[in-house]
């Protein structure tokens, strides 16, 4: 048979050439590239799922349960996960209509700003944050404006902000704390001063609070919690961080039924549903282990004292990040910019660190570099990174 | 006992080579607070000792056999079960001695360079005892996990990419 070549150029959606591919990604190619790395660029857990949950997937896949499950997720789930939110953070949801099991907290993320965003409309981003944000903002047909929040104030938000950023076609807000890349937290005051200006403007909220549990020093500010904030919030969450679970690709959204009746309308036809051996390991890692998601967290806070001492001991400067588990050292003082460092950092000492810049604007002048690491490797890294300092010094 | 403390003992009955100067940023302390902690922790016995948690397997040294016997006493009258346990537990041999609820009294870990040498202590020492009514001997064949730690697979093997976002 002869193979008839036509003419076809690629007709991509605006949307599609609207965005740029991960700038994690270049620095991934690099890094994977080269042996004996000791990567801090890592944006999840260093341990294992913890076995009774994956025991748990296993006895569901021996029962047979291959199924689809209802399209918001298996009941039993969506309750466990209503239980949860109250019992952890007081958040109240009806797991019949205001709770959606989705595939990872990405796909939380990419339902709620499809369900709310026209095109022309403006999405503020808090920055730096998560790189999925603005691509898919943009990938909608919306403006993502930037809210960049400053390093000198450690990295924590301000209500003024915000304020400044707002036109009258601002429709949402997207919040991320804790906060990947700085580890920054969110105050009960500063979430406080930041509601009134949302609800002054009547803003609808995405806050993706999937580092919730990874708060250290305070207990976690949920969002939905502040005045007037429940009827206008989406919250987002999943299993992958506090679990350690991020290959199973399994998280929620809760918002008031409106929102979450729209959210699964596009989610029973993109999706269906979440992968149902999945959702029983979700369902385990809700039910029974609160102890062992404890002791990660003792693990990561230790790490994290660790870590920033050790940093601030070879002359790089830091605020102490009260959540997630990375640390976001300034690298201004080397003349570097964030890309060079990073770049000079892997070939020389083969440390891989995340250059700030990826993060979005306020990210210049910072690396992010995961703790999420054994001692072991921290050790060997601070080494590395002191003798790179030293060198590039000279 | 403060916060810190039991931080500390958590630490390092996972990892007792921690070194202080690690001990003191991670707890958020200094070295000379982290090693009065720990001067004081040894002083009160609760501290005991420092050991290392070895696979003689991988070793070309020849293993020893361990065997855990259930042991059935007459507890005497006045002193219980403690000074039958005083008589045992002073042996050598013995490398642990607990004293269990259900169908026997005594649970003893014996170890010995050969069976020969377990069975010998047992019908020589043990089983002669006046307070000793039965023995029960159980040899351990393989060792899967000792203290928490899995001799037998390597979990630890990192498999996440090297960046990811």
């Amino acid at each position: 048979m002869t193979l008839i070549k036509t003419e076809h150029e690629p007709k991509l959606s605006q949307g599609v050439k609207r965005i740029q591919p991960s700038g994690i990604r270049r620095f991934f190619d690099l890094a994977s590239s080269m042996d004996n790395i000791i990567s801090l660029g890592v944006g999840e857990p260093d341990f294992t799922t913890p076995w009774n949950i994956r025991e748990a997937s296993i006895h569901s896949l021996e029962r047979g349960f291959t199924a689809y499950t209802a399209n918001a997720g298996l009941m039993e789930l969506r309750e466990a996960i209503s239980d949860y939110l109250h019992r952890r953070f007081t958040l109240s949801y009806n797991p019949e209509s205001e709770i959606i099991v989705t595939v990872g907290a990405s796909e939380g993320i990419d339902l709620a700003l499809r369900a709310i965003i026209d095109p022309g409309d403006e999405v503020l981003i808090v920055e730096p944050c998560f790189v999925a944000y603005a691509p898919l903002v943009s990938l909608m047909g919306g403006l993502p404006v930037s809210v960049p929040v400053k390093g000198d104030n450690q990295f924590e938000l301000q209500a003024s902000d915000v304020a400044d950023k707002i036109t009258e076609r601002t429709k949402a807000i997207m919040l991320s704390f804790p906060n990947n890349p700085t580890g920054a937290v969110l105050s009960e005051r500063a979430l406080k001063d930041v509601a009134k200006v949302v609800i002054e403007h009547d803003l609808i909220v995405i806050s993706d609070e999937i580092y919730a549990e990874l708060s250290y020093d305070t207990p976690h500010a949920s969002v939905p919690n502040a005045t007037g904030m429940r009827e206008r919030t989406i919250l987002i969450s999943g299993f992958s961080k506090a679990f350690a679970m991020t290959g199973w690709r399994v998280g929620y959204i809760t918002a008031p039924e409106p929102y979450a009746s729209a959210m699964l309308k596009i989610h029973q036809y993109a999706m269906m549903c979440a992968s149902t051996m999945a959702q029983y390991a979700a369902l385990e890692a809700l039910t029974n282990t609160q102890d062992e998601m404890e002791e990660m967290i003792v693990s990561y806070r230790q790490r994290r004292n660790y870590f920033v001492k050790s940093l601030r001991e070879i002359g790089l400067s830091c605020h102490m990040p009260g959540g997630a588990f990375y640390v976001f050292p300034s690298i201004e003082n080397t003349g570097l910019s964030s890309e060079a460092f990073a770049e000079k950092l892997l070939m020389s000492q083969k440390v891989a660190v995340v250059p700030g810049h990826v993060f979005g604007a306020g990210g210049e002048g910072y690396i992010r570099c995961s703790y999420a690491a054994s001692m072991k490797q921290l050790e060997e890294a601070v080494d590395r990174m002191d003798h790179f300092l030293k060198v590039n010094d000279n | 006992m403060r916060e810190n403390e039991q931080e500390l003992l958590r630490l390092i009955e996972k990892e007792g080579r921690m070194e202080s100067h690690q001990l003191a940023k991670m707890l958020n302390t200094t070295v000379d607070e982290i090693e009065e902690m720990l001067r004081s922790l040894e002083e009160q016995k609760i501290i005991l000792g420092y050991s290392a948690l070895i696979d003689w397997t991988k070793t070309d040294i020849q293993e020893n056999v361990t065997a855990m016997i259930d042991v059935k006493v007459t507890p005497k009258r006045g002193v219980g079960f403690d000074a039958v346990a005083q008589r045992i537990y002073r042996f050598k041999e013995v490398k642990a001695l607990y004293l269990m609820s259900g169908t026997y009294d005594l649970s003893v870990a014996i170890e010995g360079k050969s069976m020969s040498e377990v069975a010998q202590f047992v019908s020589e020492k043990l089983s002669t005892l006046d307070s000793v009514i039965s023995t029960t001997t159980h040899f351990q064949l393989k060792k899967y996990k000792h203290d928490g730690v899995i001799f037998t697979e390597d979990e630890d093997d990192d498999h996440r990419m090297v960046v990811t976002p």
